[in-house]
């Protein structure tokens, strides 16, 4: 069993590095109204990050933005799924539409959770998600109308797949598996997932860039 | 309703109708492209509501809208237009009337008194 702190760690490493991820594409996705969309979301992926790392630090004794900003790339949890660099529209529905329906599963799991801190805390970032799963579901219907779509989508699920599976620990991943099976109209082949704990190599550059600013300036200034 | 013309890219053009306090009439807020209503649905929340500025939006594509652009006036009925015609010129005609009226029975009523 987990403590509290790792738990919720490695929920908002995956909400910061993905929020991360997505808002890469602010300025240039494919139309302007999904810029402001998909920026939008991506912003309240880092603000689901900001609440759970505030809990997290309440029972490590530090703050959110030392637990966000000042770790060595080995101690974030986050699934090397949100980790990868996929500046391609496919591939990027294809993860958001994996994440989200992964995250479904485990904010349904932490709502039923006896610590009310975290229950609570899963209840209000799910009345946000369900925005989230409309977006990505939306999505994925249009990529799936046009034979084109179609096939990038496919080319990005099955390229992903294995990532998406290392989201969820093995209670919840048989479910993860069986929903995704029956929603999409393509086979996925039985593979071992790419387990949490592991870095992808683009992640670095991502540290890189997202702390610049932090470390640029000296320790403890306020901002 | 099927939604086809007005597509500029496969997307369609929306127009967004806000409210911004309970019991408030709509007004016309803006409008943006979306491939369809459901996508409409979720840009009109980022754009027009997501920071509280509206309580109720109305989102409908313009091809379901009817303008009307055209009133023909060929008798220049004036008088049914809600700017009116102008009475200025009638208004300064009744005020010198109404001197020169005056001056009449100020000069009638001295003549009778002398």
């Amino acid at each position: 069993m987990k403590d509290r702190a790792s738990l919720l760690l490695e929920l908002a490493d995956d909400e910061l590095i993905l929020g991360w991820r997505n808002s890469e594409w602010t300025g240039i996705a494919p139309f302007l109204e999904e810029d402001v969309a998909f920026s939008s979301i991506a912003q309240n992926e880092i603000g689901h990050a900001r609440a759970l790392y505030e809990l997290a630090a309440r029972d490590l004794g530090t703050d959110a933005d030392s637990l966000a900003f000042d770790r060595t790339l080995d101690d974030y949890r986050c699934a090397p799924l949100v980790e990868l660099r996929r500046l391609e529209w496919a591939r990027t529905i294809a993860r958001h539409w994996l994440y989200e329906t992964a995250d479904a599963i485990r904010l349904d799991a932490l709502k039923a959770s006896s610590d009310p801190e975290v229950a609570g805390l899963a209840a209000k970032m799910d009345r946000e998600e369900t925005y989230h799963r409309m977006h990505a579901e939306m999505w994925l219907e249009r990529l799936l109308a046009t034979d084109e779509g179609r096939r990038r989508l496919e080319e990005g699920v099955r390229e992903l797949w294995p990532y998406a599976l290392g989201v969820l620990d093995d209670e919840l991943r048989t479910r993860f598996q069986a929903i995704v099976r029956e929603r999409l109209p393509f086979e996925l082949p039985d593979v071992e997932p790419v387990p949490r704990g592991r870095h992808e190599a683009e992640l670095e550059g991502l540290l890189g860039e997202m702390t610049i600013v932090r470390r640029s300036a000296p320790v403890g200034a306020q901002w | 309703m099927g939604l086809t013309g007005n597509a500029v890219g496969g997307r369609l053009i929306f127009e967004v109708f806000r409210q911004e306090r309970k019991g408030q009439a709509f007004m016309h807020g803006g409008s943006f492209h979306a491939p369809n209503r459901e996508f409409a649905d979720a840009y009109a929340r980022e754009f027009y509501a997501r920071r509280g500025e509206s309580v109720a939006l109305w989102v409908v594509p313009r091809e379901a809208i009817v303008e009307i652009d055209e009133f023909p006036d060929e008798f220049d009925l004036k008088y049914r237009r809600v700017d009116g015609y102008s009475i200025k010129a009638r208004l300064k005609e009744a005020r010198e009337l109404a001197a020169e009226n005056a001056t009449r029975s100020r000069d009638a009523f001295s003549a009778k008194e002398a």
